[in-house]
């Protein structure tokens, strides 16, 4: 059984049609790099996989089961980072995790936060308020929350969006290290992400899925990778 | 395959959302500034414009009075951030992927700040027992208006869950939620009596001003419980807790 699965996924906001007859699944230790340009419905098909908007048709599934019929089951297998990373920025790192923790019903509390600081090297931030950190470990910050609980499926919108670049390789670094007993969806815009993160591609452009392949697949379409994005999305 | 489910979480989301938003209160200095206000205008009401001292009589009608007043301004205040500062965050996008229902997340903040409106009306405690010290007022009727005030306020937190739950703006909910309170105080104090003479005759008047807060808080300051002021305050209190639930839901 797939970890994630789109089944015929639909969204329009009144007439404009973001989103349309959108299907895939994803397998455990497969990292998918949800690709396309702004406004191609990356984030509404992530919102709808990850039950924060209803999808107008088809259906998502976390693990088997669907993310609106049984919401909180699902929810409990998932991990996902919105776009821009939000958090209760009052709040400290830690004060944060503990919370998210809690609110999970985890069994260790403390011993999740406390593993979770460690893998995304925020000890020494722990006790300062998440409204005082810089952007690069606000946006780690929200990637601890969403593998806080070690969930099998991980969503995360654009978790690398603003970093300089050691940031992105210390990002990209946490994910290979934990992807192979997950299912990972990624999306972003920076195609050299691809290379060195993903095992397979979705390409949306138009709210409609353009390709569906292995990295090497996609790699081999052309030498410019940007050429190819562009080609396809156009 | 999938590993095995996670433990059934029960109640501990809710209670980590209870606890979460009522510490949330203290985060910030306005907690303060808001306990020192309640304060400041419930005392000054009762004594300085309500003439608490000067009616010689032992008994806290004259304070609980201006209540529905106060929470008409101050429970909007205290319920402006429940919903409207998780959007402007965009924590909600957050909160409605985590393994809690919304109506667990709603109740838990709408309790919080009901718990909050809780703590500033024990903190006037020093009222009753000032008239305890100067005269020998009856102890269940003091009571009996705490409740009735607890409850009023709980009412107007209703109206403003409401208003936060429809905008990202702090201010907006705040300034929507306050006209819709005030509406329901305004309902009880005669000002439009004219008017609804003319359009319900002079008997729709008693029945419309049964809808406002001031007549329902009335009898709880005389120490009679009854059971439809109770339904009152509550109804109002749920179907705003309800009514912005769904709003959440749908967004």
């Amino acid at each position: 059984m797939p970890l994630i699965e789109a089944k015929h996924l639909s969204k329009s906001y009144g007439a404009l049609r973001a989103v349309h007859d959108v299907s895939f699944s994803v397998d455990r230790g497969e990292v998918v790099g949800f690709l396309g340009p702004n406004g191609a419905g990356k984030s509404t098909t992530m919102k709808m996989l990850t039950g924060h908007l209803r999808a107008d048709a088809g259906a998502a599934l976390i693990a088997g089961l669907d993310v609106a019929e049984e919401a909180v089951q699902a929810k409990q297998r998932l991990g996902y980072s919105p776009e821009g990373a939000p958090a209760y920025g009052e709040m400290t790192v830690r004060e944060f995790l503990r919370f998210a923790a809690d609110l999970r019903g985890l069994a260790d509390p403390a011993g999740s936060v406390r593993r979770t600081l460690t893998l995304c090297r925020l000890e020494e931030v722990a006790a300062q308020g998440i409204d005082t950190l810089s952007k690069g470990y606000r946006m780690r910050v929200g990637f601890a929350q969403a593998v806080l609980h070690d969930p099998e499926a991980l969503i995360l919108d654009e978790p690398t969006d603003g970093l300089d670049p050691n940031q992105k390789h210390e990002v990209r670094r946490i994910l290979k290290e934990m992807a192979t007993t997950k299912a990972v969806i990624v999306s972003t815009h920076i195609l050299e992400e691809v290379g060195e993160l993903c095992t397979r591609v979705i390409l949306i452009a138009k709210g409609e899925i353009r390709c569906d392949e292995s990295r090497e697949k996609f790699l081999a379409r052309g030498t410019d990778p940007n050429a190819v994005f562009r080609r396809l999305t156009a | 395959m999938t590993s095995p489910a996670p433990a059934a979480p029960g109640l501990k989301p809710f209670a980590a959302m209870l606890r979460r938003e009522f510490a949330g209160y203290f985060r910030t200095p306005l907690a303060y500034v808001f306990l020192a206000v309640f304060n400041a205008f419930a005392v000054s009401l009762a004594f300085f414009v309500g003439g608490l001292y000067e009616s010689g009589v032992a008994s806290l009608d004259r304070f609980f009075l201006y209540h529905p007043w106060l929470w008409a301004f101050l429970a909007p205040a205290a319920g402006a951030r429940l919903w409207a500062e998780e959007r402007r965050q965009g924590t909600l996008e957050l909160l409605l992927t985590w393994p809690i229902t919304v109506w667990q997340a709603a109740l838990g903040k709408f309790l919080a700040a009901w718990l909050f409106l809780a703590c500033a009306l024990l903190m006037t405690l020093p009222v009753a027992f000032t008239v305890g010290w100067l005269g020998d007022p009856d102890w269940g009727v003091i009571v009996s208006g705490y409740a009735g005030s607890l409850l009023c306020a709980g009412a107007c937190l209703g109206v403003a869950a409401v208003a936060s739950a429809l905008t990202r703006s702090q201010v907006i909910a705040f300034v929507t939620g306050f006209l819709g309170c005030f509406l329901l105080v305004l309902v009880g104090y005669g000002v439009f009596d004219e008017l609804l003479a003319g359009l319900f005759g002079p008997a729709g008047i008693d029945e419309i001003r049964r809808l406002g807060l001031w007549r329902n808080l009335e009898p709880f300051t005389l120490g009679l419980v009854d059971v439809r002021p109770i339904a009152y305050f509550l109804s109002v209190a749920f179907a705003g807790l309800g009514l912005s639930t769904i709003i959440i839901e749908r967004r």
